[in-house]
């Protein structure tokens, strides 16, 4: 009796399985039936609802501004939050929180007149005691946040109304109208709370298009349509961030219809992603993406601080060789720190292109000869032999070690590739110096001031010009660059910053990967700039007919 | 034998203060530290926030003044706070994590028996049969197979082609509105993959283990007295032969009690599972001492705890061993 009830729970399990299984296929046949119908113009009308699945690699840590730093915190508060101002599609600063702004005539003083009507989720008003709580909360030493310095800079900060906040420095800073993009922090609810213990790093409550919902922690993301936002209610009623941590996995995922949009690699964008089958569901997107990756030389070594040796092997990398072999083709070389076609760019500068006899020329003017029958170059008996090291995870930055190993070698230059684990690599080599050159990327600001990075004051331990590069024009330049708040003005500046960049060499750049988002093609509406696809996403929408999730 | 119990728990607590203390001391002899992570490579931080972070974490004391501290809130079972940027309290990010660790793993575990003892002992029973070759060439392609190469390909053919089963994830999109019975439905669906993945080559293992064991059994004397006995050739496999041949396997399913909480990252990364490798894995990468600490000690309480639990297992099994 006992056996036969088993038995009969057992048949019943198989056949609810076999059920669900059933429901599975054909489930994946109505989504194939729907979305090869034909579309009509009544078809794609603007509509609201559905929901759009984003893939990310990592989960989030932390939903309060200030105290996150990573790529997948910010993506989300960036949907949570607004700043007082923020980058319109072309990279230019519009209104957000506040609807204007002025600059005073000597360029210390910043005046934004703040947005009436504007309400937190939680309905109470925004004014602007929260954006001077905000900036307490930035200088506070108990903050441990990482963007303090540019609100010290700030001699006073006052708010004679609640619509207007002021901020006076005390010299110009063009980089302070950056800083005030940042996520704004509603003051009635942290307001004498320890932001380290905040409820709201996991329950974030902000102004912006779309609000928190749900956080299930290393799955996934949830947020909902904000309708009473004052940029007016985005048509996609629900955003969902879901955690793959790898990208074959997320590909499957997106293959399978679980995800709307992912980042491809460039494996799968040239080789993966080009079927009519795939081509019928999703749209790819392609351009610039704001980073690039370079080879630093560490200045302090003898060997590098001959300027002719830079150049030398700045002609001997075939960087075009690199962004085919590394990135399939999906980049472009790199030519100095700064995005091309974005403002502070200047296309003018002495390239570097493959032409492995200057470089010979160069590294013998140098003193650096092939004597007898050594293959590698030697001055003084000592051989021209370098190692570079790179962080472990980035197979990209490996593979471009590989290829500039070869390149080099032919040249007569001994190269060893080092590859480390993050932290020790900062910690046993960056940091102290102990390196003589390193494959390493930069996030391209989109203010151009380059203080941190190229100052000849920031070469301490743990400091961000870590390869010692020294060069009073630039310091120079840099120091004025960031003084001067005119574009105009701040152009010639910088324009001749990267002259002496590629004539100096401290790195040589090498490529500028392009981002390749993929999005299912039921989302209309979005828009390809230079800042790319995201900076309309409260206006993409699914038409009416086309609309996958219901609830 | 609760005296002998009592002994063996009395006896964990000295060995459990070592392996901590080993482990406390080679974490953080690991170059890195978890403000390093924090501040370092980027544009605009401080570096002031670096030496303000160090001093609230306490990394500025001397490594045995910051055990002694670590060890004192143990005590109290607080395992302090995740020195990550979500700052939260180890123990809940463990928790959330370890049941799906914990369902996968039991789950893995018991189709690994299922199927490997009776494969086993078949294998056993006729040796050097075709049975016996062709289950010994798949295990061996178990052993042989890359689980992420295996997974990948059933994910792709069985997720992506015949769409029958989920690519990734524990649970689908609109879980909320499913009734119980339909949720219960849902995760096993979801689960089809990683326990089978996880389980392969525990199987290919397992299975050659009873192999060997049966086969040392049906060699011994009382076997031979059994079938001499007149007894039918099933009484003497499944009774005789077999209640021996299991015995090791306390040992085994003791020592696999630590495994049960881990997971790998390689797997979860895969099945985007949010499990405990995962978290581990990141909480190394970040030096996120406390989290790191609370994991080890959970797992080093649980290897003793399974060691225990087998020799315990054992004494009751084999009488032998009672007498000693």
């Amino acid at each position: 009796m006992k056996l036969s009830s088993f038995a009969m729970n057992a048949l019943k399990l198989v056949s609810r399985l076999i059920f669900v299984l059933f429901l599975a296929l054909s489930l994946n046949a109505c989504r194939e039936h729907s979305i090869t119908a034909v579309e009509s113009d009544t078809d794609i009308a603007v509509a609201y609802g559905d929901t759009i699945i984003m893939g990310t690699i990592g989960d989030a840590t932390n939903l309060l501004a200030p105290l996150a730093s990573d790529a997948s915190s910010s993506a989300i508060i960036g949907h949570v939050y607004n700043g007082l101002i923020r980058y319109d599609k072309d990279m230019h600063f519009e209104g957000d929180l506040a609807e204007s702004w002025d600059v005073s005539a000597d360029g210390r003083e910043i005046t934004f007149h703040l947005r009436r009507g504007v309400t937190w989720h939680d309905g109470e008003p925004f004014t602007a005691a929260d954006v001077m709580f905000t900036y307490r909360l930035m200088i506070d030493p108990k903050t441990p946040t990482a963007y303090a310095d540019r609100y010290k800079q700030v001699e006073l900060a006052s708010a004679p109304d609640p619509y207007t906040f002021k901020v006076r420095y005390a010299e110009p800073l063009a980089p302070a109208l950056v800083s005030w993009a940042m996520g704004i922090c509603p003051a009635h609810l942290l307001e004498g709370e320890d932001i380290t213990t905040s409820p709201l790093a996991r329950n974030p409550i902000g102004t912006g298009p779309f609000r928190f919902v749900k956080w299930e922690p290393g799955e996934k993301i949830v947020l909902e349509r904000n309708e009473d936002y004052f940029g007016g209610a985005p048509y996609i009623k629900r955003v969902v961030y879901r955690i793959v941590p790898d990208t074959t996995t997320m590909f499957l995922e997106l293959q399978s219809g679980g995800l709307d949009y992912m980042g491809l690699t460039p494996l799968q964008y040239a080789r993966q992603t080009d079927s009519p089958a795939f081509m019928r569901r999703f749209n790819k997107f392609r351009y610039p993406a704001f980073v690039y990756t370079y080879m630093g030389y560490n200045l302090r070594k003898p060997m590098f601080q001959d300027k002719r040796v830079r150049q030398a092997i700045s002609y001997a990398i075939d960087k075009q060789e690199i962004v085919d072999g590394v990135l399939l083709g999906l980049g472009q070389p790199a030519t100095g720190p700064y995005k091309p076609g974005s403002w502070p760019y200047n296309p003018d500068v002495q390239r570097y292109p493959y032409a492995p006899d200057k470089a010979r020329v160069l590294l013998d003017a140098a003193g650096w000869k092939i004597t007898g029958t050594n293959k590698i170059r030697q001055k003084e008996g000592e051989k021209l032999a370098f190692t570079i090291v790179t962080n472990q995870g980035n197979d990209q930055r490996i593979k471009a070690g590989e290829i500039i190993q070869r390149r080099l070698q032919e040249v007569g230059i001994e190269v060893k590739l080092r590859v480390i684990e993050w932290a020790s690599f900062l910690k046993e080599f960056i940091q102290p110096g102990k390196f003589d050159a390193t494959i390493l990327g930069w996030t391209i600001p989109v203010d151009p001031d380059g203080y941190n990075i190229w100052h000849s004051s920031k070469t301490g331990a743990q400091e961000l010009n870590f390869i010692a590069y020294r060069n009073p024009e630039v310091d120079e330049l840099l120091e004025q660059g960031r003084r001067v708040i005119d574009i105009e003005l701040r152009k010639p500046i910088y324009y001749r910053l990267q002259q002496i960049l590629a004539e100096d060499v401290p790195y040589t750049f090498l490529y500028v990967p392009d981002s390749l988002p993929v999005v299912a093609r039921r989302f209309h509406g979005i828009e390809e700039a230079p800042a790319g696809i995201m900076h309309n996403f409260d206006k993409w929408y699914v038409p009416q007919s086309q609309q996958k999730y219901k609830r | 034998m609760l005296i002998y119990i009592l002994k063996k728990l009395a006896q964990m607590v000295p060995l459990l203060l070592g392996i901590t203390l080993i482990s406390f001391t080679v974490i953080h002899l690991a170059p890195g530290e978890p403000t390093d992570l924090q501040t370092e490579m980027n544009p605009e931080a401080s570096t002031e926030l670096k030496e303000r972070l160090r001093t609230e974490y306490g990394l500025d004391k001397p490594l045995l003044v910051q055990y002694a501290t670590w060890v004192k809130r143990l005590v109290q079972l607080d395992f302090g706070r995740s020195f990550s940027q979500d700052r939260r309290p180890v123990w809940d990010k463990i928790t959330e994590r370890l049941p799906i660790t914990l369902l996968i793993n039991l789950l893995s575990m018991g189709l690994i028996i299922v199927t490997a003892v009776p494969l086993g002992i078949a294998a056993a029973v006729k040796r050097d049969s075709w049975f016996d070759r062709i289950t010994t060439l798949l295990v061996f392609i178990g052993f042989a197979a890359p689980s992420f190469w295996l997974a990948l390909l059933l994910m792709d053919w069985l997720g992506v082609y015949l769409g029958i089963v989920p690519v990734s994830g524990v649970k689908s999109f609109g879980y909320e509105y499913l009734s119980k019975v339909e949720q219960v439905l849902d995760v096993g669906h979801h689960l089809i993959l990683p326990v089978f993945i996880s389980a392969v080559g525990g199987v290919a293992g397992f299975s050659r283990y009873m192999r060997s064991n049966m086969l040392e059994v049906i060699r011994q004397d009382y076997i031979l007295t059994a079938r001499a006995k007149g007894l039918s050739e099933r009484v003497v496999i499944g009774k005789h032969a077999l209640r021996n041949a299991l015995l090791p396997l306390i040992t085994i399913l003791g020592l696999a009690v630590p495994g049960l909480i881990g997971g790998s990252v390689i797997f979860e990364s895969i099945f985007a599972v949010p499990g405990m490798g995962k978290l581990f894995y990141d909480g190394v990468m970040m030096r996120d001492y406390p989290l790191i600490m609370g994991i080890l000690v959970i797992g080093a309480a649980m290897t003793l705890v399974g060691n225990m639990l087998a020799d315990v297992g054992y004494a009751l099994a084999d009488p032998r061993i009672r007498r000693r």
